[in-house]
Parts: structure tokens; sequence; C-alpha cells
């Protein structure tokens, strides 16, 4: 019965395909005059207008495919990859609360970048006109989402390089998500959730769309834009905007709010690794579409970001875990899930500036940097409990510098012809290290200006009881695991 | 009527329970739970921070035996639960004063 109805199908669709050509022979062709050959032309000229119509549109069927494949997998890094990194990491009474935290951001970051957010980060053109800060071009989604032209009676597609501004905004609104989702992990267990929610308000509108336009949008961090701080920073995916910002403000947060109580006399151990490492793993994945998708379309550095990606996740979990293996005697799990993140962070910056091999060696580096960053904090006196300024503060700055070092012209030839990094002759490094420089103090300033205000107003942390009930309990009324 | 409360380690609770059975015990319950003898803790590292773990997890068994049955069943426990190292457990003995079956309300012996 299929095989009837599939010849059916072939048999109309040969018919269908052969009307055109008994239609054309049906016309006469011994009448040929000069009108009959500027038609010949006028109707090659729009043939050709429209294989290449039909060329643009599998470009942008190409690029925009890609484009929100990868939209998908960022969001993926929140939650479930995120929630699930740390959700394993704190005790078991606090699970819940911190995959709230990830997902209610997946939610709170979303309207803000609808509202406002895309416009502050990216509005303004790139000339150099908005060097601090966005404008209001794209409130509300004006200028993102389609509009109706009535002088030509036809929808405007707003284009943003090769992709829909629909398609950009929205991948950017990912990395919108999960960088005050990372800060999460150094007040875990202790901060009352509705400051954490206006600490991220306040912190994504003051901190974090300021950075993203100086180094994303022409501003004053941005490479090669006039007026750029020691001729800006080359930053592909977030080294700064999203590691750096993210741990550094995270390392404040941490001693601001003090350490979780009964730190260093109660058990802390992480309830549950299993999620842990399941979710490094998909933070792993999610990272594919960070960092490679940060190329914003589909090409030839599209594929050396995605190998450099994972070359650098790869050394990174192998470094981290051979480090505890010659120091501790064992490699551990949360090593292997914590090297894999630790090298993602690292070539972040870099990824679509440096082959293969730097990144093999970027990733082992940040592997063993942050581990011993890590084991650092306890004797320091700190309590980032989830060590969110460990892997992502001292990974991104690591990655960032190490970008002045190996970045090569080879693969993106930015600065055209010029080399790059300090390995091939170049002067980058200077930039990078200004920009570090840049993103530390003004995350310093700006998340302590923003803290002492949410202090100010609903306090930082829960109450001491309710910190020993756990989060679950005492700010969401729930339990995580309710075993009969 | 005795209660037997034996604490075993976990690999060696199928062949309590089988031991048990064979010598006619036909009930028993059982809780996961953490503690310490002679055994000693271990220590765990995360990201560098060591904690030391005392509390070592062990299978505690619970049941109730006639006074007849005590000694059959201490021995069987004994004999299935050992390895000859430490960390073998513990077997305590209590007097019980009354059993009673929920379905029937039978008492006593007959409730065992």
């Amino acid at each position: 019965m299929v095989q009837f109805v599939l010849l059916l199908a072939i048999g109309s669709v040969l018919a269908a395909s052969q009307l055109p050509t008994e239609a054309s022979a049906q016309e006469p062709v011994d009448n040929a005059t000069v009108e009959d050959k500027t038609g010949q032309m006028a109707d090659s000229v729009s043939r050709v207008d429209e294989a290449m119509a039909k060329a643009d549109e599998a470009l942008l069927a190409g690029h925009n495919g890609w484009m929100l494949t990868c939209t998908a997998l960022v969001l993926f890094m929140t939650a479930p990859g995120l929630a699930m990194f740390y959700g394993g990491l704190v005790r078991r009474k606090n699970v819940l609360g911190v995959i709230m935290q990830c997902l209610f951001l997946m939610g709170l970051m979303t309207v803000l970048w609808a509202l406002y957010g895309y416009s502050l980060a990216f509005g303004g053109n790139d000339e150099g006109e908005n060097p601090l800060i966005g404008n209001g071009q794209y409130l509300f989604m004006h200028e993102v989402a389609r509009s109706w032209d009535a002088a030509t009676n036809t929808p405007i597609e707003p284009m943003e390089g090769s992709i829909p501004r629909l398609t950009h905004m929205l991948f950017q609104g990912m990395f919108f998500i999960i960088t005050p989702a990372l800060i999460c992990g150094a007040f875990a267990e202790r901060m009352k959730f509705s400051s954490m929610i206006l600490f991220s308000i306040l912190w994504g509108t003051f901190v974090y769309c300021p950075l993203c336009h100086w180094v994303w949008d022409g501003g004053i961090l941005a490479f090669g834009a006039d007026g750029a701080i020691a001729g800006g920073a080359l930053d592909f995916a977030g080294g700064t905007v999203v590691h750096i910002s993210a741990g550094v403000s995270a390392l404040l947060c941490a001693v601001m709010i003090g350490p979780r109580k009964g730190q260093g006399t109660e058990d802390m151990r992480p309830h549950n690794l299993t999620y842990t490492a399941l979710g490094a793993a998909m933070l792993w994945v999610g990272w594919f579409g960070f960092n490679a998708g940060s190329e914003l379309l589909s090409d030839h550095l599209t594929a050396s970001a995605f190998c450099v990606t994972h070359f650098a996740a790869a050394a990174g979990a192998l470094a981290w875990a051979c480090y505890e293996w010659i120091t501790q005697g064992k490699p551990s799990v949360l090593g292997v899930a914590s090297g894999a993140v630790a090298g993602l962070v690292c070539i972040t910056p870099a990824a679509g500036f440096v082959n293969p091999m730097p990144a093999l060696l970027m990733g082992a580096l940040a592997g063993v940097v942050c581990c011993i960053a890590c084991s650092l904090k306890s004797r320091l006196g700190y309590d980032d409990s989830l060590d969110a300024f460990g892997v992502h503060g001292i990974g991104g700055t690591l990655g960032a510098l190490l970008t002045g070092l190996f970045a090569t012209r080879a693969c993106w030839d930015i600065a055209e012809g010029k080399p790059l990094g300090l390995f091939e002759g170049g002067s980058v490094l200077t930039g990078q290290i200004a920009a570090v420089g840049v993103t530390w103090i003004f995350s310093i300033v700006g998340t302590f200006i923003l803290l002492k205000i949410v202090d100010a107003t609903l306090g930082l942390r829960v109450s001491s009881a309710d910190e020993q009930r756990g989060l679950d309990l005492s700010e969401h009324n729930e339990e995580g695991y309710i075993l009969f | 009527m005795k209660k037997i409360e034996a604490i075993i380690r976990h690999f060696k609770l199928e062949d309590v329970k089988n031991a048990l059975s064979e010598h006619g015990i036909a009930g028993m319950t059982i809780t996961e739970v953490r503690g310490f003898g002679r055994q000693k803790g271990h220590s765990e590292t995360y990201r560098g921070t060591e904690y030391a773990v005392d509390f070592v997890p062990k299978v505690k068994v619970e049941v109730a035996v006639s006074d007849d049955q005590l000694q059959a069943a201490i021995d069987t426990i004994i004999k299935a639960a050992q390895t000859g190292q430490i960390g073998d457990g513990k077997i305590f003995i209590s007097e019980l004063t009354e059993s009673i079956r929920i379905r029937t309300g039978e008492t006593g012996g007959e409730a065992l």
C-alpha cells in the first residue's frame, strides 16, 4: 500500500515537471525579433537575480539555523547545566534554593533583556558614538522585531550581520542569563531569594550591560574602536564580559555576605556529586554554542572556535584531575568536572583567535591554576561556596592574558594583516591587560555599590535560623528530596 | 522474647538475611545507619578542602526472636557477618516485652 502511494506521488511529480517543458516547446521559435532578444536578456538577468536571491536565502538558512541552535545550547548551560553543577555542590537542604536561582534568572533576565537590556548593551552604532553604554534604539524590541513598512507595503526584517537581529538578541540574551547565575555560586546557601533578585536586576543593568557594550558594541574596550583603552581587547565569547565580571563580582559577594554558618566546623560536603558531574558535562556541550556561536554565523572560524573549545575543556579536565592525583594521591570526579569548566572558561576569550595546540596548553594551565586557586580560599578566609571566583574569575583572567600571548591573525585577521599575540610579534597583550584591569575594577566597584544598596533595603542574608533549616524550606516552602 | 540489633557491613546483609531465613527466622527490619566504633573514619577532599568523615555507613538489622531461638540466631549472624577485620559491627540484645501482629491482634510468640 505504502509503495503504491509512493509510486503515485513520484508519478505525479514527474508529470508536473514535464509540463513547463511542453509549454516552452509550443512557443513559436521562427519569429526571433530584436524585442525577443531584449526580452531574453532581461529574462536571464532576472534569472541571475533569482539565483542570487536563492543563494542568499540558503546562506541565511544556514547561519540562522546554526545560531538558533547555539542560542538554545547557551540557555541549556544555565539550566540544566549550571543548575545541576551548582545544585549538586550544596548541602541537600539548599538544593532547590540553587536550582531556583538558575531557573528564576532564566525568566527574570529574559524579561529585562526584552524590555531594555538588549538596547543598553547593543543599542547605538558601532562607530564609537556611544562609548559607555548603548542607547534606547532597541527599547521594547523596537527595530528588533519585524514591523510593517507602509511605503513599500512589505515587512521589515531587521538584520544584524548575517543573521536576523532577533536571533542576535536571543543569543546575547542567553549570556545575560548565565552571567548573574554564575555569581550565585558565591553566595549560595545563605543569600535571601528576594535580595538575589534585586541584586541580579541591578547587576545586569549597571554592570553587565555597560561591560557588554564596551567590549562587543564599539565601546571603550572594543578591539580597534576609536578611543578604546590601550587599543581594546580581544574577547571572542565573553572572557571579560561574562567570566571575569561574574567571577570578580562573586568574590566580592562572598566577602561582603560573609561565610556560611558553620563554615570550617560543619559538614559542608557536596550533597550529590552525580548532579555536579552531569551538570559539568552539560556545560561542556552547551559551551559549543557559547564559543563557536560567538562567531555569529557558520564558517571556517566557527569550526576553529568549536575545536579549541573542545580541546581546552579536555586538557583542563585532565590537568586538574592529574594535578590532584599527584598532590593528593587520587584524581577526583569533582576535579575532572571542575577542570573541564576551568578549561572552557579560559578558552572563552580566545576561542576565535587561537589554534588547537595553544588551546590544549591554555586548558591545561587553567586546570592547574584554578585547582590551586580553589584550594587557597580556605586559607584566605572567604567563603566562595561553589568557587565562582576560583574557576570563573581566575580562569577568565588567565584566559584573557593568555589570549594576548597566543592570539594569531591566522584564525581571525581582525587587525588587517598585523600580528596579534605576543608569540607572533603582536602587541594585543597590552589591551588584554588593560581590559582585565578595567573589568576587575569596574566589577568590584559596581558590585560593592549594588550590594550596599541591597543590604540597606532588603538585607543580604537569611536569618541564622533560616540558614540552619536550609533555603529550600525557609525561602520556598519545599524540600528537594521526599524519600518515603 | 528478645530483640536483636545487629550492626553489620552492607555487603554482608544478603548473607545474614539468607542464613537467618534458613534458621526459620521469618522477618526482619533493616535500616541504613552511620556510626563509629573502633573502625576509624576516612577523609574526603573536595577542591582542596579536606573533611574528616567519622561516621561510617553500616546496615542495622533488627530481629525479634523467642528466647530459645536467641543463641542460634546470634551464632548465625556472627557466622554470616564475620570477615575478621575491624569494622565487622556489633550485636546488641535487649528484652522485648511484647509483640503484636496488627492484622490479627495475636500477641507474644504467635506474633513473631
